[in-house]
């Protein structure tokens, strides 16, 4: 839910990546940070198990610059991937504005990609949003492991699986080093912009 | 990254045996439910359930309370070291007719319990202090 | 590209810049002056609407709200689940820092930091105070 504040000219929004557990989204905020480190003000803030899986949420506050005027600030959430997570990320899509899904390429997750869009799909509607309306990308990760050797879906497959009836932006990406990370997040936030624009006019 | 790596696998710090974990069920029964708590979870810093006792009336979604929990006490932990405290005292939540408790057993754990109006906030602190000590020697046992 | 999409929503409210500068009044006057350290209005996503401080405070505001507003959506939902309509989640207490929690209507908390100078009681009647301005500054 994009706020406005007339009296300093700051608009602060909210961009939420999704996805399945373990597959990228905390690696996509964390080289996100050290990418652009001198330009964020705070440190991240993570809430994670002792195992390093993201247990409520990681937080990145990042100030984008001035837009028609005004200051622009998006908050960069990520959410719990894991399934008996499913409460505590409802709670973190609350007030969401755009959306990255990260997809884990591995042949062996493409269930659980299906199974967490399905999921997000739902998660939306109970704030009564609609997943074909909310501006979303898809993010096809961990292309690198290709080069170990391990089996990684076409970017078709996951293409048909996921963005058959979506239609929206879809990047291919590697995450642990930094490929296509930050076009991804530009994409999100010019999609969720856009719409910004058209109301502050 | 762990390309095998399974969305369920959870390597715990710790190792409870069956009669270890049935010594923990029975205290939470013995010192907690038998006082009047309705329900007693005994979760771990992940939100996984270790142990749970209610006095048979409980339908509430405890899977998704032990979740919440978790990540509420981390969240307020954080909260913590932003305005410089090493930690907050997180005691309870009051409602209507049903209350929450939460007391750290140690850096790994959460007790919750849920009770009524028919156990005192006195009764119950004194009760959850007891069966905290009792749990960790089970758990001392278990390092 | 921007034509596929629902436009974003916006909060629900509009603040312009005089509401806005009446709100900081009451954070300040009400709240600042009384001896609290800090004092931020968020919403329930988490944005910062207003935020007052004495001055001495340099604590990373945008993330405490951001887990002010988690903390009090958890502990709401915890509430649900047992039954309950919501809890009084009325603060965390420490050795030198407290913060209080006050929802002011259905979209927004007031968020308290404060130490041993101000009592719990007088902080509670300020805040009581402060709330009831605030609500009636803004219009829906």
């Amino acid at each position: 839910m994009a706020f406005v504040n007339m009296k300093s000219k700051e608009v602060q929004a909210k961009i939420v990546y999704y996805g399945p557990g373990r597959g990228g989204k905390t690696t996509n905020l964390e080289f996100i940070y050290s990418k652009f480190r001198e330009r964020i003000k705070s440190d991240m803030v993570s809430i994670k198990t002792h195992g390093d899986r993201t247990l409520f949420f990681d937080f990145l506050p990042f100030d984008i610059g001035k837009i028609m005027g005004y200051d622009v600030k998006i908050q960069l959430y990520t959410v719990p991937g894991q399934v008996k997570y499913d409460a505590t990320r409802r709670l973190v899509l609350k007030g969401v504005d755009g959306m990255v899904f990260v997809a884990d390429s591995q042949v062996e997750q493409r269930k659980k990609n299906v199974l967490s869009l399905k999921n997000l799909q739902e998660n939306l509607a109970m704030y009564k949003k609609s997943i074909f309306k909310v501006p979303l990308v898809l993010q096809y990760n961990k292309r690198d492991l290709k080069k170990e050797g391990i089996p990684l879906l076409p970017t078709e497959t996951l293409e048909k699986d996921l963005n058959s009836q979506l239609k929206v932006p879809s990047f291919a990406a590697s995450a642990v080093s930094g490929e296509n990370v930050v076009p991804t997040m530009k994409k999100i936030i010019s999609l969720t912009m856009a719409s910004l624009q058209n109301v502050l006019k | 990254m762990g390309s095998n790596y399974d969305d369920n696998i959870t390597f715990m710090d710790y190792t409870l045996d069956q009669e270890q974990l049935e010594h923990i069920e029975s205290v939470l029964g013995e010192d907690l439910i038998k006082s009047g708590v309705h329900c007693v979870l005994l979760i771990d810093m992940a939100g996984n359930i270790i142990a749970k006792c209610d006095n048979g009336r409980c339908q509430h979604d405890l899977y998704s309370l032990a979740a919440l929990a978790s990540a509420n006490f981390a969240a307020v932990d954080t909260m913590a070291k932003i305005v410089g405290e090493a930690e907050f005292s997180l005691l309870f939540h009051k409602g209507e007719n049903e209350n929450i408790h939460f007391n750290k057993v140690n850096e790994e754990f959460l007790l919750i319990t849920i009770f009524g109006k028919e156990v005192s906030l006195g009764l119950l602190r004194l009760k959850v202090a007891e069966a905290v000590e009792k749990v960790n020697s089970v758990f001392m046992q278990a390092a | 590209m921007g034509s596929n999409y629902d436009d974003i929503t916006f909060t629900d409210y509009t603040l312009g810049q005089e509401e806005l500068e009446k709100i900081e009044n009451v954070l300040e006057d009400d709240l600042i002056r009384s001896g609290v350290h800090s004092v931020l209005l968020i919403d329930m996503a988490g944005n910062i609407i207003a935020q007052r401080d004495n001055g001495a405070c340099d604590h990373d505001l945008y993330s405490l709200a951001a887990l002010a507003s988690a903390n009090f959506a958890a502990v709401d939902t915890m509430a649900k689940i047992v039954g309950e309509e919501e809890f009084s989640l009325l603060f965390h207490k420490g050795e030198n820092e407290n913060i209080h929690f006050s929802k002011v209507n259905v979209e927004f908390l007031l968020i308290t930091i404060f130490g041993k100078k101000v009592s719990l009681g007088l902080l509670r009647l300020k805040v009581a105070e402060a709330v009831d301005k605030i609500n009636g500054v803004w219009k829906p």
